[in-house]
């Protein structure tokens, strides 16, 4: 959690989203079942899950864009059914291959939003600047977007954020469908706003970047919430440990020294000087003591890190086919 | 509860942003060569029909509106075909078009109600329609002085003004159905066919079927047929019926405004007519009230089809 200076209305402890028993129904389906969150100012949050498990329709509720059918939400202290412009003014909010005016020129659409954001004219012209600079859209910035390629377009939607000030981004699917480099890109620029304070929710499906750049997830099926925190935290939950560490070395009685290790829960001997060991924390240096002390020779030591996908996958295989099968 | 803030923030940028968008774009020009070139087209048959038979009449102007020379209508009757389609062109891909482009939500989530967005959307179209039957209106005051050589009187500008004002408004039927059902419809196409097809039915089909309906609700008096007159209660029907479509509407307003001699939109009896000078013309007041029933008909149908669009974008899901 970051100790930002604040001049708004949430002190930092108190989160600056914050939802009890939230649901929305269609009809008796529902869609987005009782969920609970709390997520606090400056914290990059990631929603992930299968399509159709609720995501979208969460953050639609927190814009005030659909209803809420029962449960309660407050985003920045206000509650986004009955106050939702004070919520969007403060919002900012990237959609699902966001769309622009194709006619119009990069500056166009955002002197638009910004009209609606009800910035004066010059205010809004300097912001337009800024913000283009730092999408790095400046040289494109009075070309139609039609000429536009998906990439652009998403820093354009990112543009907008920046330009509204806002202190809390939603970002939905920012970086589905864009090339490795535009990826890059973009995930520096979520950085950038991590960086500056400001709260970032994204949704995703691509789990290695979601595991970059979030500071906790949570993990959605069929409407719930099913895992929530950070990643090593929930690797120790899902995985039963957090790290693999690769030892290949000699030595005499490798196995049970490294197996003596604190934090080591299991060594695996995979072929003659070849170990697995699976560990609650980064065991590298240990185990390279380890080796040192029965005089043996490294030859490898490599860790895996606990990776989102492993998580993701171990979650899903877990359970039975007919609950996977309704989320998607 | 009440929920914060205006509805109407944000009203003006919207309107302003498509005003801007409807005046420059393709669709609009195309639109209103069409009309123009008709209405020019029917104006000049007017103008070579009128000089040709100088008659005495005090409402030389308001003849330009009406008077229709084989083979072509006038300008008024071209008008009310028109107005539709250009109302049609504005307004059916105002909601879906944001869908499929998929800036509505990016737009909802700026500090804004949807009521502006809509409300934007309709104003904007409207005052398009607007503006260009202005400039028509100004284009028919203009070439009657140069053609004819005799300035309007006020009121033959009075007239033609409720002209101006009535036609707006049958815009604006057809402009809130247009957008009803590009709320209704996700395809713009969709809306646009079945708009286009409302159109067609109301002007070209509807003043076919609705005599025979009438003929089938209330059976005439075969009395009357043997005296070789219509029987009331079926006419009567029949234009009840015509009067549903704003076409009709629209029509019966204009022959009661622009041809002062109009004394009744409906069937008469000739004992009504006792006393009355046929063929002298009523005061614009007796004639704007002979068309106010038409006139409020077609602004009830603008706002009832406005409000069937409004509560139901309202509650529409704006995911794409």
């Amino acid at each position: 959690m970051s100790e930002q200076p604040t001049e708004t209305r949430t002190p930092p402890q108190v989160p600056v989203i914050h939802a009890r028993g939230l649901t929305r129904c269609y009809g008796d389906r529902a869609v987005v079942d009782g969920i609970d969150l709390d997520i606090a100012r400056g914290e990059v949050f990631g929603l992930l899950g299968p399509n159709g498990a609720g995501k979208t329709t969460t953050i639609l509720m927190m814009l005030g864009l659909t209803e809420i059918s029962s449960g309660e939400m407050s985003v920045l202290g206000f509650n986004p059914a009955r106050e939702p412009l004070k919520v969007k003014r403060r919002v900012g909010y990237l959609p699902d291959a966001v769309g622009f005016y194709d006619q119009l020129t990069a500056t166009e659409n955002l002197a638009y939003t910004g009209k609606l954001m009800g910035l004066a004219r010059a205010e809004r012209a300097r912001r337009i600047e800024q913000a283009l600079w730092r999408a790095g859209l400046t040289e494109v910035a009075s070309k139609r977007v039609a000429t536009f390629s998906r990439g652009m377009r998403q820093r354009l939607g990112l543009a907008e954020i920046i330009m509204k000030r806002a202190e809390i981004a939603v970002l939905d699917e920012p970086t589905s469908g864009l090339d490795p480099q535009a990826t890059q890109e973009f995930l520096g620029m979520i950085g950038e706003l991590k960086a500056e304070g400001i709260t970032v929710l994204l949704s995703s499906h691509m789990l290695d970047q979601v595991q970059r750049i979030c500071d906790r997830v949570s993990l959605f099926r069929a409407g719930h919430i099913v895992l929530m925190g950070a990643v090593p935290e929930l690797a120790v939950k899902v995985l039963g440990a957090g790290f693999v560490v690769e030892v290949e070395a000699e030595g005499l009685g490798l196995a049970r020294r490294l197996a003596m290790i604190p934090g080591v829960t299991h060594v695996e001997t995979l072929s003659v000087n070849r170990f697995r060991m699976t560990a609650e924390r980064d065991v590298r240096p240990d185990a390279a003591r380890a080796v040192v002390a029965v005089d043996g020779s490294l030859r490898r030591l490599s860790v895996d890190e606990p990776s989102l996908e492993a998580i993701y996958t171990r979650y899903f295989q877990d359970l039975p086919a007919g609950g996977a099968r309704h989320a998607a | 509860m009440r929920r914060e803030g205006s509805p109407f923030q944000g009203m003006s940028t919207v309107f302003v942003k498509e005003l801007a968008d409807h005046i420059s774009s393709v669709r609009m020009l195309m639109l209103q060569l069409l009309i123009v070139f008709t209405a020019l087209a029917a104006l000049y048959e007017a103008i070579n029909s009128l000089r040709q038979n100088t008659a005495e009449d005090p409402f030389l102007l308001l003849r330009l509106f009406t008077i229709d020379q084989a083979p072509l209508p006038s300008f008024v009757a071209i008008l009310g075909f028109l107005i539709p389609l250009m109302a049609i062109g504005l307004g059916f891909d105002a909601v879906n078009g944001e869908h499929n482009r998929r800036t509505l939500s990016r737009i909802l989530a700026q500090p804004i109600y949807r009521d502006a967005l809509l409300m934007g959307k309709f104003l904007a179209a409207l005052a398009t329609i607007g503006i260009s039957l202005a400039a028509l209106w100004l284009l028919v005051i203009g070439l009657g002085l140069i053609f004819l050589g005799v300035p309007p009187g006020s009121e033959e500008v009075a007239r033609s003004l409720v002209f101006l004002v009535v036609a707006i408004f049958y815009a604006g039927v057809w402009l809130s159905l247009a957008m009803l059902l590009s709320t209704v419809f996700r395809s713009a196409a969709t809306a646009a066919l079945v708009s286009l097809g409302i159109w067609l039915f109301l002007t070209i089909l509807w003043p076919m079927l609705a005599p025979a309906l009438a003929q089938v609700v209330a059976p005439p008096d075969p009395r009357y047929a043997l005296l070789g007159l219509n029987d009331p209660a079926t006419t009567v029907w029949a234009q009840e019926l015509l009067r549903l479509s704003p076409n009709d509407l629209f029509e019966e307003a204009m022959l009661a405004v622009l041809s002062p001699t109009t004394r009744s939109l409906g069937p008469v009896f000739l004992d009504q007519l006792r006393g009355a000078v046929i063929g002298a013309p009523l005061p614009f007041g007796e004639s704007v009230m002979l068309a106010w029933p038409q006139t409020v008909g077609l602004i009830a149908g603008t706002i009832i089809l406005f409000v069937f669009s409004y509560v139901l974008f309202q509650r529409q899901e704006v995911r794409a």
